[in-house]
Order: C-alpha cells, then structure tokens, then sequence
C-alpha cells in the first residue's frame, strides 16, 4: 500500500513539473499533503499512540488545507497572475523531472542494497531535487514558496525511513516543516505581496556587487 | 538546572521588552539580560563537565565561544542603544529590535552548549527567525529582499542539514550506538558506514556553510551583513559565524574518528578554496563598506577551515583564528556605525578626511586594516602563521601559493578602501561644517578595547584561553 501511495507521490512531480497554472500548482500540493497523510498512517501506526494523532493532523490538516487555504489566499490577494511563469518550456521540465527520477532510481539501485528501503530514497530525493528544480526555473516568488514547499515533503519522506526506529527525528521533521512553512509564507504575506507588486524574481536584484 | 532559568529568563526578558515601551525600564532589562549572560558564561565556564536538561553540556569548545559571545553581547547592547537613539526610532520598533536581539543571543548560546546534534539544529532555526527580523529593522524594501533571500536560503539550508541529520541517524542505527549524542556517537563512529558518514558530512557541512558564510551558500549571509544594522552585523558576522563553525566543528570531530576523513578534508579545502576566491573577487570591486567587512569574513572563515582540514597545529590556529577574528570584525562594524553617522554614506565613492573628521575612528580603521590582514601586532598573524605551517609540514605548497595570491589580492582592496577613507579629500564641506556629527572618544573606546585585546590574546594567550583550545583539540584526536 506505501509503495502505492509513493509512486502516486512521484507521479504527481511529473505533473507540478508541466503545470502552467498555479491553481493547479496548489492542488497537487493539497494532494501530496493527503498522499503523505496515507504513507504516515500505513507506515508510522507502531509509534506512540499521542504522537501518531499529532502527526496525522499536521499531514491532514497543515499540509493539505492550511498551506493550500493560504497559498490561495496569498494569489488572490496579491493578484497574482495565473501562470506559473517558467524559464524553460513545459516539454524541458518534464524531460528533466524524469531524467532526476530515473536517475535516483538507478542510483538506489547500485548504491549496495539495503541502506535505504529504495522506494523512499527514490521518492525523497527526486521530491527534493524536483523542489529545487522549481526553485530555479521558475519566474515568481510565490512559486519558490511552493517549490520549497515540495522540497521540505522530500524531507518528510526522508524522515519516515527513519521513522520506526527515531520517531522523534520525524517530530523534529514535522516541526521544521510547520515553523519555516509559517515563517516564509507569513513573510511573503505580510510583506512580500505588499511591497513588490509584481512579486516577480527579477525585483529582488537590487542587492549586488 | 541555570540554563533552565536562563532560557526561561531571557524569554521572560524578550517578551518583556517587545511588550514594555518605557525606555528606561527596557533599558534596565537590557543590561539585566547582559549581567544573565555573563552569569550563564561564568556558571558553564567555573562548574565542572556536566550535563544539565539533559541536553545541555558544557565542553570546551562551548565555553570559549560562550565567552566571545558574552563579551560581544554587552559592547552590541551598547552599541544598539546608541544606534537607536541617534536613529529616533519610535518605542515599538526599538522594542521589536531589541526583543529580536535578546532570542538571537539566546539562541547563540543554546547552540553552543547542545550536546545533541538535533538540539542544537532546533536552534540555528531560531537564529534564522530572530535574526530575520534584525535584518528587516529598517523596513526598506531592500532590507526585505535581504531579509527574504535570508530566511529562505537558510530555511534551504536547515533542511539540508536536517537530512544530513536523518542520514546521520540512520548509522546510528545500523551501528546499534543508541542515540545522536555527540558524545556517545564520537565514541562508535568507527562502526559507521562510511557511505552514510560521508553523505551526511556533505550535507550538513553544505547546511552549515550559510551561518558560517562559506561558499556555496555564503550569498545570503552578505546581504544580511549588509541591510542588519551595525550592531547587529557585528554579532552577525563574529558569534552567528561560529555557530555555523562549531556545527562544521562538531561533524568532523566525529568523522575525524573514521577513514572518511579523508574525503571531509577534501570537502573542507575545496569549500574553503572556493570561499578565498570568491572574497578576492568581490572585494576588489566592491561598493560599499559593509560589504567589504562581509567578504572579508568569508575570506577569514575559509583561512580557519584551512587550519581544520590541515590538522596538527593548524587546528589550534583554526580556533584561536574564530575567536580573534570575531572581535575584530565586530569592532569594524561598530566603528562603521559611527563612520555612517559622520560621512552620512556607505558608499566607498563617498568616502574620505576620516582622520580630519573622527581622529581616533580613523585610528580604529588603520589598526582594525593591519588586524584583518594578519599584520603583527594582529593576533590573526600568530593564528595564520600556525595555519600556513600545517599547511607547508602537510606538503600543500601550491595551496600556499594559492592562498597567498588570493590574500594578496583582499589585503590589496582592503587597504584601497580604508585608506581612501582615512586619507582622501573628504567629498563635500564636511570638515568645518556645523551639521557633521562629532563622536566621542568614549564611544570608540570599547572598539579599541576589543582590539587592543585580540593583540593580547594573540601575543600573550592567557592559560585558561590554551587550555580551553586544547581541551577543545582533545575531540579531535
């Protein structure tokens, strides 16, 4: 059933790589919020009852209502463009997102067996290297937000291979997702949106030598 | 149980300031939370090896740092309090900044004497958030570009260390060694697999490279140092500079355990070969000030992790470089502030006649130019030349030639611009004109103060400094 779940989680890069909109962006992040919710639910139910509770609800509730909720509000607030704006065409990202796949997976798969299960190191790190493949190629603040965003469930991910034998590492996972989550999108919130209008990358090149 | 009470208590002090907007009663707490920090420093420096909250130690390395940071902390509280009256900043931004300040030093501490490698990671998060709102004290939109990119490349960063941190607990696990204790995993980092070791190694040292202001993340750090205010670049750039260090510090300590250490070595010398060329580069054609005291950080930071990836003597000159170079540069950028405050700009163009128009700032720059370029008197000369012996008895000569070509080339711009500002005809009437603000010799006395002791500890190293250098050196072996 994880497995499943995981290959869902890595088919929904291939989709955030060709997303135009970024309402559709923010689906696929709500999504992934529900798919890590079922990997959390099959892979963690041996932990402590309380803390097991607390993990779901941050997956269900944080992941994939607040911070879609909020992403939502941000683009309508600020009157952000529909598009995601990218460097490269859709046809490159995908080329790319399944060039990183299938090169982790290879990876996985010479690294000498059995230092990750491979299934998690695939989906983490492709998740990881996805997310900052977003970051890059993309020309809008708010779509660094959601590649960092992709970036911390990779971690997440991670964090569950772990998670069985050191649950607090995946608390201690949890938590950095929700404070820099907050941090970063309550400073674009608050300020970002409100001082540059255009929320644009090539606004903030004012600083340099 | 007193780091209990002093986290509590400089929570209890943040909130107190952010919420009181009398100015003399935070004032009051302000000098309280030094006379706190100084308190926590002598308790962790006077009481014997031990463990408090569980997570909390107090080893060598800690404890001299935490004296660094001590000192640092009540000549920045002094400097702040100048700096935010001369800007007539309104009570709740005062507040916001200072109650900023107190959870940044107090999160500095905690980072210090954590024992547990993910402890210690909770609060370089802190850092991150604290620092963030010192940066954006101004409110411009530049300093919320340098706020922004801060908080999300450290925010990048902190989760590259925290992977490194789950790679790390992962041989843990498999080793069977319990738990990610420095101490108990030093002890069974023989049984590691290297594999993971090194990964994680690579991850966390690439995490750590922004608070320590080392190629490849060292960018986010420069704009921080550049829009923060001075006194809050100055603890910035020394005490925020050695968490990142003691976080590398602490990594190689337990892989130097192993036969990865090879490879770390590797990593360090390429990282910090990096971080010397890109200071070389930017600073010869660098704008202003405070971004020429920002890469002449990375430049001094890459000499340490020379030292480290050196080993023998170069690691005790690595040490003593963090320490001393961390009263120097806080001294220039105090010293900025005031330079600010008398030429009205940062800009290097605009700079000139400082010794006409600030006698003895001007002699802080001249001595603070032949500290950072490691030229006796300076303290960082001592250091430097142990580190480039380490250097030359490992056999690394083209690296000492490389290093010598690059540090030519900083000392080079660094002495362009001091002197242009100590020596040039000032731009504009300032010399005579009434406006142009005078500082008192009491407010540069602390800068030649710190100054005077980085000759001292350089020249004439107190006992305890070497002993708690060498105490610190014993993890390494």
């Amino acid at each position: 059933m994880i497995n499943i779940l995981l290959i869902i989680f890595l088919a929904t890069l291939f989709v955030c790589s060709a997303a135009i909109r970024l309402r559709t962006f923010n689906k696929i992040i709500a999504m992934q919020g529900v798919l890590l919710f079922g990997i959390f639910f099959f892979r963690l139910n041996e932990i402590n009852i309380i803390n097991f509770i607390l993990l779901l609800l941050e997956t269900i509730i944080f992941k994939s209502i607040f911070i879609p909720y909020f992403l939502n509000y941000l683009i309508k607030k600020n009157k952000i463009t529909r598009e995601t704006e990218p460097y490269v065409s859709n046809f490159t990202s995908l080329f790319i997102v399944s060039a990183v796949i299938l090169t982790t997976f290879f990876l996985s798969n010479t690294l000498q067996g059995g230092i990750f299960e491979n299934i998690y190191f695939v989906a983490a790190v492709s998740t990881l290297f996805c997310g900052f493949y977003l970051i890059i190629s993309r020309k809008k603040i708010i779509t660094h937000v959601m590649g960092f965003i992709i970036l911390e469930n990779g971690v997440v991910i991670l964090s569950l291979a772990v998670g069985r034998e050191m649950p607090m590492l995946v608390n201690l996972g949890v938590l950095l997702d929700i404070f820099v989550t907050v941090l970063v999108l309550g400073i674009f919130a608050n300020k970002i949106g409100d001082v540059f209008k255009e929320a644009e990358v090539s606004q903030l090149d004012s600083l340099r030598d | 149980m007193f780091i209990g009470f002093y986290i509590l208590l400089s929570l209890i002090i943040a909130g107190a300031v952010y919420f009181n907007r009398n100015k003399t009663v935070n004032n009051c707490l302000l000098y309280l939370f030094a006379a706190l920090q100084c308190s926590l420093c002598a308790e962790r420096f006077f009481a014997a090896d031990s463990v408090q909250l569980q997570f909390f130690t107090n080893d060598s390395i800690a404890k001299l740092l935490l004296i660094v940071l001590s000192i640092l902390n009540i000549t920045s509280i002094f400097y702040s309090l100048i700096y935010l009256e001369k800007r007539g900043d309104p009570p709740k931004v005062r507040s916001m900044y200072f109650a900023a300040y107190v959870v940044l030093i107090m999160s500095i501490s905690c980072n210090y004497l954590a024992n547990h490698i993910a402890i210690g990671w909770i609060f370089v998060e802190l850092t991150t958030l604290s620092a963030s709102v010192l940066i954006y004290h101004r409110k411009t939109t530049r300093s919320l570009e340098a706020a922004w990119k801060y908080v999300f490349i450290c925010s990048v960063s902190v989760a590259l260390i925290f992977m490194g941190i789950l790679l790390l607990g992962l041989a843990v696990e498999r080793a069977k060694a319990g738990d990610l204790f420095y101490l108990s995993m030093m002890k069974s980092a023989a049984n590691f697999d290297s594999l993971l070791l090194k990964s994680a190694f690579l991850l966390i040292f690439t995490g750590y490279t922004v608070k320590v202001g080392l190629f490849p993340m060292y960018t986010a750090g420069i704009d921080a140092k550049d829009k923060a205010p001075s006194p809050a670049s100055a603890i910035l750039s020394s005490s925020l500079l050695n968490v990142g260090f003691l976080g590398i510090f602490r990594m190689y300590a337990l892989i130097s355990k192993t036969n990865s250490v090879s490879f770390a070595n590797a990593v360090i010398i390429i990282s910090a070969v990096c971080s010397l060329i890109i200071a070389a580069a930017y600073m010869v054609r660098v704008k202003s000030f405070k971004r020429m005291f920002a890469y002449s950080s990375i430049e001094h930071m890459g000499i340490a992790m020379l030292g480290l990836a050196m080993g023998g003597i170069g690691y005790f000159g690595a040490l003593l470089h963090v320490v001393l170079h961390s009263f120097i540069k806080a001294a220039m950028f105090y010293q900025y502030g005031s330079m600010f405050r008398v030429i009205r700009s940062k800009f290097i163009k605009d700079a000139g006649g400082y010794f006409k128009l600030n006698l003895w700032g001007a002699l802080v720059f001249l001595a603070g130019f032949f500290m950072l370029s490691a030229i006796p008197p300076s303290g960082l000369f001592v250091s430097e030349f142990l580190i480039f012996m380490s250097m030359f008895s490992k056999g690394y000569v083209w690296l000492i030639f490389a290093a010598g070509l690059l540090l030519t080339f900083i000392i080079w711009s660094l002495g362009i611009n001091i002197f242009r500002l100590l020596f040039q005809n000032p731009k504009g009437n300032k010399i005579d004109n009434p406006e142009t603000e005078k500082i008192s010799f009491s407010e540069t006395f602390p800068q030649l103060a710190l100054l005077a002791l980085v000759v001292y500890i350089g020249y004439f190293p107190p006992p305890f400094i070497v002993g708690l250098i060498n105490n610190a050196l014993q993890l390494l072996k």
